[in-house]
């Protein structure tokens, strides 16, 4: 079943069509990896379909509901979350409380203005949880402001994950982190998201990433889709290789 | 899991009663050492308190450096006028009643134009309503007074207790502790608003707007409640300041009150909770000692901002705690 | 008919005054992205020091002292000069409350400051345009100052454009405001060029002041009402734009007039309920750039 559809989307920055046209599909339980050259419109795919931005033509479907005009806010309802390129954290908040924050907002328990967040034991509970999964649970009480690149990027998608979507879009959760961490971050990753039936499409640049941990990949180049499909097909196909690639070695 | 104890326990706002009771103490038996001038004098620091405790809301919580929140103050204090003037009302109770209700309408209005924006634009659109409500108390000035404002004589308590008879022992007495009542009330409240969920979220929004939206969170209903909790505190400070001075004036609209009003939350320290009340009362004091000096006080005012904003942006609560710190180390 | 034309005048002159504070306002924020909101004063201060030379001269023969009128907007200049590196440059990589908070603190500075030297009485400079007298157009009768503030107005507006659009200072004025660190890369010397930007944005505030001043006093508060309007005027026209500061004074200068001669006791209401509509429905403004 198709978790996540889009028909004809459309974006335009002036002249320039950013997103040109384009059918993108993703199915339940799967992991995606978006790649593209840099201006191939990747992130603003993410960004339109996210609800950042308007698409200017085209539908957007998400389990069976049509998602175009909702807000950002009812998608995030719906079932889509998101990460950052350059890493969106609360700075000044801790980083057991960044996490909070999505359960809280989950349960639409921020409206509550009278009552104290700390005795609400549950999203606690469930906030410290999160950040064992990640394997962030000693930073708890530090400023996310303060923890290092690979933490932050970490905890921009633990954030994300806490509000417990059904298609979990990340830009580029391994980028500015050295070669030896990328590894570890995308086995928690993944394996997190595996094992919960996630979907999750990540846009990376780093082909060994891409290449290790995708079930399938989408190439996009000026703003359309190149092609997609498993690794070993993407691998051998052309116009990705001469795009993308590079010559084969 | 004893790391959740760990988390909660390190960082529980519980632990600010560690503070909060001594001084509550104190201030209830100040009146009984302290004379009758300077009880009335701590009582317009405290109402100050109230007030910029409400500002600070939106400027530490949110964010959001409001310039018109003289608009709320003079709301609360015109309402208050406007009773007696026309309905013949001297109950306290009603009088904060009143206030509330109008502090509750001009904030919902003036919330919904000004949150839609931040920064700069956020900070001029509050200073010109303020400004348009200080230019209408003005002109219409059979309602008003225009410059020669409204008196208000002082109020009754509780059904009980009258202001008729000796003015001072009144406002030194019963209505000091009425005020502080007030106080108490006030700062729980919004000690339990900051800590709640929805002051998290108000945080996240000031952090970061956009990662707050995709959270779930809809930024601009949280700045717009924020607006009217944060106008309304203002608003009952500005009804409670009414019967101490006697009289309210255009000046409580003016722009230069809300000067004030950012002056001493900075002053105190816009990053803690207890920043705001300690630089409201500090700054009582300064005013009225210093206007004693020299009448170009918005001079000295401008000044101490500029210099405070230069070297020491966290205020007199903000570098207490480092310096405490630091000794706390140096042990 | 003359009526009308007075009114229309009225509003010219308003629109100038406005534009030059305005445009100062928009050209600093176009270049620097910050709001000064001792802008106002700056115009205040113009006003002042205008008035305060001509009384100082008031012996000397009428002609000198027409050519104090710039003093103001040369002293405006400055002090603009010297607060640039003192009380902003160290505030461009902080928050931006702070940006905010430093330039009210030197609002309430200055405010004092123009109390402090000139005393709470207006100044005026009156008859540099008393003696100028009226002229008479199409039947009605109006100041000639007036009309010489008009194109001065007119004038500058011109200047400016050719200034920013045809020579080299221009060319890289518009180069650092829209890319400030690609100008520093390519060789260009930011701080002088932010200092500059802001001493022209001063400049034209002062001038403000200064050729109003002859026609209505130097008062205090002037500075925080001329801040105000200007804002609605950037609001309408769109900040950083120098053609929408123009448009937004042409229509901010009508709007008043109208209000006036119409509903003379809510005509600041008027103005505001005209920005509020403008921000809800184009929040960038006629010409503004987000």
């Amino acid at each position: 079943m198709r978790l996540l559809e889009t028909q004809g989307l459309v974006k335009y920055f002036g002249d320039t069509h950013a997103v040109d046209h384009v059918d993108f599909a993703v199915a339940e339980a799967e992991v995606l990896a978006l790649i593209g050259s840099n201006g191939a419109g990747k992130t603003t795919l993410v960004n339109v379909i996210s609800g950042l931005l308007r698409a200017d033509k085209g539908t957007i479907i998400f389990n069976s509901v049509d998602v175009t005009a909702q807000s950002v806010h009812d998608r995030i309802k719906a079932g889509i979350a998101r990460s950052f390129q350059l890493v969106n954290l609360f700075d000044q908040l801790s980083v057991l409380d960044n996490v909070a924050l999505s359960i809280f907002t989950r349960g639409d328990k921020t409206r509550k203005l009278m009552s104290l967040a700390e005795l609400d034991r549950a999203v606690w509970q469930e906030a410290l949880q999160v950040l064992y999964l990640f394997g962030l649970e000693a930073k708890a009480t530090m400023l996310a402001g303060g923890i290092s690149q690979g933490e932050r990027k970490l905890l921009d998608v633990a954030v994300a994950y806490a509000l417990r979507p059904k298609l979990l879009f990340l830009d580029e959760p391994t980028s500015g982190v050295s070669t030896r961490e990328k590894a570890p971050i995308m086995d928690i990753i993944t394996s997190i998201v595996r094992k919960e039936r996630i979907s999750a499409a990540i846009i990376e640049h780093d082909m060994d990433v891409v290449f290790n941990y995708s079930d399938r990949i989408v190439a996009m180049h000026g703003g359309a889709i190149l092609a997609d499909g498993p690794p070993d097909e993407i691998r051998r196909n052309e116009q990705v290789i001469a795009n993308l690639l590079g010559a084969a070695p | 899991m004893s790391t959740l104890a760990v988390a909660l326990e390190t960082r529980s706002p519980a632990r600010v009663f560690a503070w909060a009771i001594p001084i509550a103490l104190a201030l209830l038996v100040l009146p009984l050492v302290i004379d009758q001038y300077q009880t009335i004098l701590l009582s317009y620091g405290l109402v100050m308190g109230i007030a910029a405790l409400g500002f600070n809301l939106l400027l530490g919580y949110t964010g959001l450096l409001s310039f018109g929140h003289s608009a709320y103050f003079g709301v609360g204090a015109y309402v208050v006028a406007l009773m007696v003037k026309y309905l013949g009302v001297a109950s306290m109770e009603l009088f904060l009643i009143g206030a509330i209700i109008g502090s509750v309408i001009v904030t919902a209005l003036f919330g919904f134009v000004c949150v839609r924006y931040t920064r700069i634009f956020f900070g001029i659109l509050t200073l010109a309503l303020s400004q348009v409500l200080w230019s209408l108390a003005f002109k219409f000035f059979w309602v008003t007074g225009g410059t020669d404002g409204l008196r208000v004589p002082t109020p009754t308590l509780l059904g009980a207790v009258s202001g008729k008879g000796d003015k001072i022992a009144f406002l030194a007495g019963p209505y000091y502790y009425y005020v502080l009542v007030l106080f108490f009330g006030c700062v729980a409240l919004m000690w339990v608003i900051v800590n709640s969920p929805f002051g998290k979220a108000l945080q996240a929004i000031r952090d970061n707007e956009t990662r707050a939206e995709f959270v779930g969170i809809q930024v601009w209903h949280y700045r717009w409640v924020a607006f009217l909790v944060s106008g309304v505190f203002t608003g009952l400070a500005g009804a409670l300041w009414v019967p101490l001075n006697g009289l309210t004036t255009p000046e409580v609209l003016y722009w230069p009150f809300s000067g004030e009003l950012v002056f001493m939350t900075v002053l105190g320290g816009f990053r803690s909770f207890a920043g705001p009340i300690v630089g409201a009362i500090v700054f009582n004091y300064l005013k009225t000692y210093a206007v004693g000096f020299t009448v170009y006080w918005q001079l000295l005012m401008g000044t101490v901002l500029v210099i405070l904003v230069l070297s020491l942006p966290t205020g007199i609560v903000g570098s207490a705690g480092r310096l405490l710190a630091r000794w706390k180390r140096a042990r | 008919m003359d009526f009308f034309l007075i009114h229309l005048l009225n509003a010219l002159l308003y629109a100038s005054v406005l534009f030059l504070i305005a445009g100062g306002l928009s050209l600093i924020y176009g270049v620097m992205r910050i709001v000064n909101l001792a802008h106002g004063n700056l115009y205040a201060f113009g006003a002042y020091v205008t008035a305060w030379s001509v009384g100082l001269l008031a012996a000397a023969p009428l002609s000198l002292q027409y050519l104090l009128i710039p003093v103001g907007a040369i002293a405006a200049a400055a002090l603009g000069a010297v607060l640039e590196p003192t009380l902003l440059r160290p505030f461009y990589k902080r928050p931006e409350e702070y940006q905010l908070l430093v330039t009210f603190g030197l609002l309430m500075i200055l405010e004092d400051v123009l109390r402090l030297v000139w005393g709470p009485y207006p100044l005026s400079a009156n008859i540099l345009a008393d003696v100028m007298g009226s002229v008479s157009i199409l039947g009605a009768v109006y100041p000639t100052y007036n009309l010489l503030v008009i194109a001065i107005g007119a004038v500058t507006a011109v200047f400016l454009w050719s200034f920013i659009y045809r020579t080299r200072f221009g060319v890289v004025l518009r180069a650092t405001s829209q890319d400030m660190r690609m100008s520093s890369a390519l060789g260009v010397n930011v701080n002088r060029v932010y200092v500059q930007a802001f001493t022209l944005g001063c400049l034209m505030a002062g001038l403000g002041g200064a050729i109003i001043v002859p026609s209505q006093s130097a008062v205090l508060g002037m500075g925080v009402d001329a801040l105000i309007l200007s804002f609605i005027v950037v609001v309408i026209g769109g900040l950083g734009s120098l053609e929408g500061a123009l448009a937004g004074a042409l229509i901010v200068g009508v709007v008043r007039e109208a209000g006036i001669a119409l509903f003379p006791e809510i005509e600041l209401a008027v103005l505001y309920l005209m920005a509020t509509i403008v921000l809800l429905l184009r929040p960038a403004g006629l010409f503004g750039r987000a």
